[in-house]
C-alpha cells in the first residue's frame, strides 16, 4: 500500500513538473518553436535548400532573397484589354504612363473601357488604398486626419483636380506628388485606372444638382406627404 | 524452497502491469498534448524590431489588410510591406519618433527591416493565399483576430489536421468575398441565427462558386 502511494506521488510530481516547465498549450512565448523534423536529423525535410520570398540570403550583396529584376527586364504577362487594344506592361503606352506616346502630354481620358465592373473594382480599391487619407467621399477627411493629425491631404473635389486630365492624376498616383507617396508599386495599372474612373464618379456625384434627376424622381423629391 | 520468493511477489506482475499502464498512459498523454503544433507553435509571439501594432493600424485606424499585404489576393505569398508603405503616412505622422527610426533608415537606404517571421509551413507543403482569399476564406480562420493584437502571435496551429478540417467541409467557413478582410464580421449578432445562415449560405456559395473539397495528398504536397 505504501509503495502504491509513493509511486502515485512520484508520478504526480513528475507530471506537475512537466506541466510546470512546459506550460499548457496556447501559452505565449517569444522563443522560436522547436522544429520536430529539424534540419540536423532530417536534412531537407521541413527546410529545403530553396529560396522563399523576403528571406535573408547572404549570396546577394544586399542580403535578401527577393531581388529587383535587372534593368531592362520585361515581365511576361497576357496584357490588358484597353480601348485601343491589348497593351503589355512594358510598352510605352498611355495605359502604362498616363502620357501620349512619345511626349510628356497627359492623356485626357481613361484608356479602360467604362463598365459597371470597372467602377465596382475602382470603388473597392479606392476604399482600400485612398480612403485612409482622402476619406471614402474623397473630401480629404480620412481617418489619418482625425487620429494621425495629417493636415495636408488634398480634397479631391477641388476644382483644380476636377479639371485635371485623367493622365495627370494617374501620374500622381503612380509616382506620388509632394507629401503623397507613390502607389504604383502596390496598385497595378489597371486598378489605378479603375480608381480614377471611380474618383470621377465621386466628383460627379458631388457636383450633381436636382436638375440631373429625371421627371419622376423630381416629382418624388417635391412630393409633400 | 518456499523462502526464495516471499508471498508478496505474487502481486509483482499486477503491480508492474499497473505501473507500466500508468507510465504508458502518462507518456501518451504527454505526447498528445505537447508534441503537436497546437503546443509548440500556437502562442509564438516574437519580439519585433519595430513595435508595430495591428491593433492601432488595422483596428483603430481601420486600414484594410490589403493596404499593406497588397499581394495577398494576387499571389501565393502575403507580402510584408516595404518601408515606403509605412512612410506614406509616417512622413507626416510621428515624423521624428524614435520607435520608427529603423523604418526611416530602411526607406532612405533600402536596407531590409529584420521582421521576425511567425507563421510558416514546412517546405514540403504548398500553400497559396490568393486561392483562399478569393474564395471567401477570411484571414481570421488561419490567423485569429490580428486586428486586436498589439504584437502578432500565432493563433491557430496550421497543422495538417487543421487544414484538412476545413478542406473536408468548406461550407462551414466560407463567407462573402468582400468580407474576407473584415475580421470581426458575422452573419448575425445572434450566434444561433448566424450558424443557421452560415449553413444555408455556405452550402449555396460552395455550390455556386464550384468550390472543391480538396483532400487528396497532391493538393498540398506537389
Ligand atoms: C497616406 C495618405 C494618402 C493616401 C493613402 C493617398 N493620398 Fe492622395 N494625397 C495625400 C496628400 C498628403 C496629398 C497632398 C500632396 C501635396 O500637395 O503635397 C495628396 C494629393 C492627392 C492628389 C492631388 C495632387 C495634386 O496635383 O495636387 C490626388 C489626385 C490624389 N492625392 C489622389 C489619390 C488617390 C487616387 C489615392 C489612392 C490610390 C490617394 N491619393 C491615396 C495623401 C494620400
Ligand atoms: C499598416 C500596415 C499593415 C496593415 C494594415 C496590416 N498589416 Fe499585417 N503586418 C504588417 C507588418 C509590418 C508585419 C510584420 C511585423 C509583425 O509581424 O508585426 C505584419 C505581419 C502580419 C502577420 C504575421 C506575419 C508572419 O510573420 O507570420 C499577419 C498574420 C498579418 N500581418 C495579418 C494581417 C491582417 C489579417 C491584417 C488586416 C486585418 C493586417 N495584417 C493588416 C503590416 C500591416
Ligand atoms: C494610413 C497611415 C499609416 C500607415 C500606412 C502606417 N501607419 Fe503607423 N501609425 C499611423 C497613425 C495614425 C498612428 C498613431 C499615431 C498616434 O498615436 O498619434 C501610427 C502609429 C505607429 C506607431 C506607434 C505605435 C503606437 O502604439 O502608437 C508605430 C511604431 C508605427 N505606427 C509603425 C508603422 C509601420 C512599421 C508601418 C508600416 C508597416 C506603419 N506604421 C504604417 C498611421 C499609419
Ligand atoms: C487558409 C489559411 C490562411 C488564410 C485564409 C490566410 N492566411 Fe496568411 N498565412 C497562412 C499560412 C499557412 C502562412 C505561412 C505561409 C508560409 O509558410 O509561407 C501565412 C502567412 C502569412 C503572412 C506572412 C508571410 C511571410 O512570408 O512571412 C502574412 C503577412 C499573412 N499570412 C497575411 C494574411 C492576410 C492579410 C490574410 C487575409 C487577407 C491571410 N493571411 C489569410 C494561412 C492563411
Ligand atoms: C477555413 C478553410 C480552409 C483552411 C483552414 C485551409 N483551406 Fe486550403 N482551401 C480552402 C478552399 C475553400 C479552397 C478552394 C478550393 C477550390 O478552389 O475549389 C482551398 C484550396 C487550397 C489549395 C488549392 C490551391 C490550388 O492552387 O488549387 C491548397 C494547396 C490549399 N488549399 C492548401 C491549404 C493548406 C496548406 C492549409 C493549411 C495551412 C489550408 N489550405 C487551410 C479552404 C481552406
Amino acid at each position: 500500500m505504501r509503495y502504491a502511494i509513493s509511486i502515485l506521488l512520484i508520478g504526480a510530481f513528475i507530471g506537475g513538473a512537466v506541466v510546470g516547465m512546459l506550460g499548457l498549450p496556447g501559452r505565449i512565448s517569444s522563443q522560436p518553436p522547436v522544429e520536430i523534423y529539424s534540419d540536423r536529423y532530417f536534412p531537407g525535410m521541413d527546410r529545403q535548400p530553396k529560396l522563399r520570398p523576403q528571406k535573408p540570403f547572404e549570396f546577394f550583396a544586399n542580403g535578401v532573397s527577393s531581388q529587383l529584376p535587372p534593368p531592362g527586364t520585361v515581365a511576361r504577362s497576357p496584357g490588358v484589354a484597353t480601348l485601343s487594344g491589348v497593351v503589355h506592361r512594358f510598352e510605352d503606352n498611355p495605359f502604362n504612363t498616363g502620357m501620349v506616346t512619345g511626349s510628356t502630354n497627359f492623356i485626357d481620358v481613361n484608356p479602360m473601357p467604362m463598365t459597371q465592373a470597372l467602377l465596382e473594382r475602382g470603388r473597392q480599391r479606392f476604399d482600400i488604398y485612398c480612403a485612409p487619407c482622402h476619406g471614402r467621399l474623397g473630401d480629404g477627411n480620412g481617418i489619418t486626419k482625425a487620429i494621425g493629425d495629417m493636415p495636408a491631404v488634398a480634397n479631391l473635389h477641388d476644382a483644380r483636380i476636377i479639371s485635371m486630365p485623367d493622365g495627370e492624376i494617374f501620374n500622381t498616383v503612380t509616382h506620388g506628388k509632394g507629401l503623397m507617396g507613390a502607389y504604383g508599386p502596390i496598385v497595378p495599372a489597371e486598378d489605378r485606372w479603375a480608381v480614377i474612373a471611380y474618383l470621377r464618379a465621386l466628383q460627379l456625384s458631388d457636383l450633381g444638382t436636382t436638375n440631373d434627376l429625371d421627371a419622376s424622381q423630381q416629382a418624388l423629391l417635391n412630393h409633400t406627404p | 524452497m518456499s523462502a526464495i520468493f516471499p508471498k508478496w511477489t505474487n502481486w509483482l506482475p499486477l503491480v508492474l502491469a499497473l505501473v507500466a499502464a500508468l507510465a504508458g498512459g502518462a507518456v501518451t498523454a504527454g505526447v498528445a498534448v505537447y508534441v503537436t503544433p497546437k503546443y509548440y507553435r500556437v502562442g509564438y509571439q516574437p519580439v519585433q524590431p519595430v513595435p508595430f501594432s495591428h491593433k492601432v493600424h488595422a483596428g483603430q485606424l481601420g486600414l484594410d489588410c490589403r493596404y499593406c499585404h497588397s499581394n495577398v489576393d494576387k499571389s501565393w505569398v502575403a507580402n510584408i510591406p516595404s518601408a515606403s508603405t509605412c512612410m506614406n503616412c509616417h512622413n507626416q505622422v510621428l515624423k521624428d519618433d524614435p520607435r520608427l527610426a529603423i523604418v526611416r533608415e530602411s526607406a532612405t537606404n533600402n536596407t531590409p527591416i529584420p521582421w521576425v517571421q511567425i507563421h510558416i509551413v514546412p517546405d514540403y507543403v504548398y500553400f497559396n493565399h490568393s486561392v483562399h482569399v478569393n474564395r471567401g476564406i477570411s484571414c481570421v480562420e488561419c490567423h485569429g483576430r490580428v486586428d486586436q493584437m498589439d504584437t502578432v502571435r500565432q493563433a491557430k496551429s496550421l497543422s495538417m489536421s487543421f487544414c484538412l478540417d476545413c478542406h473536408r467541409d468548406p461550407a462551414a467557413h466560407i463567407r462573402p468575398v468582400d468580407k474576407v478582410t473584415d475580421l470581426g464580421w458575422q452573419w448575425d449578432s445572434d450566434p444561433a441565427k448566424a450558424a443557421k445562415m452560415q449553413e444555408i449560405n455556405g452550402t449555396k456559395f460552395v455550390h455556386d462558386w464550384k468550390v472543391e473539397s480538396l483532400q487528396s495528398c497532391s493538393a498540398c504536397h506537389r
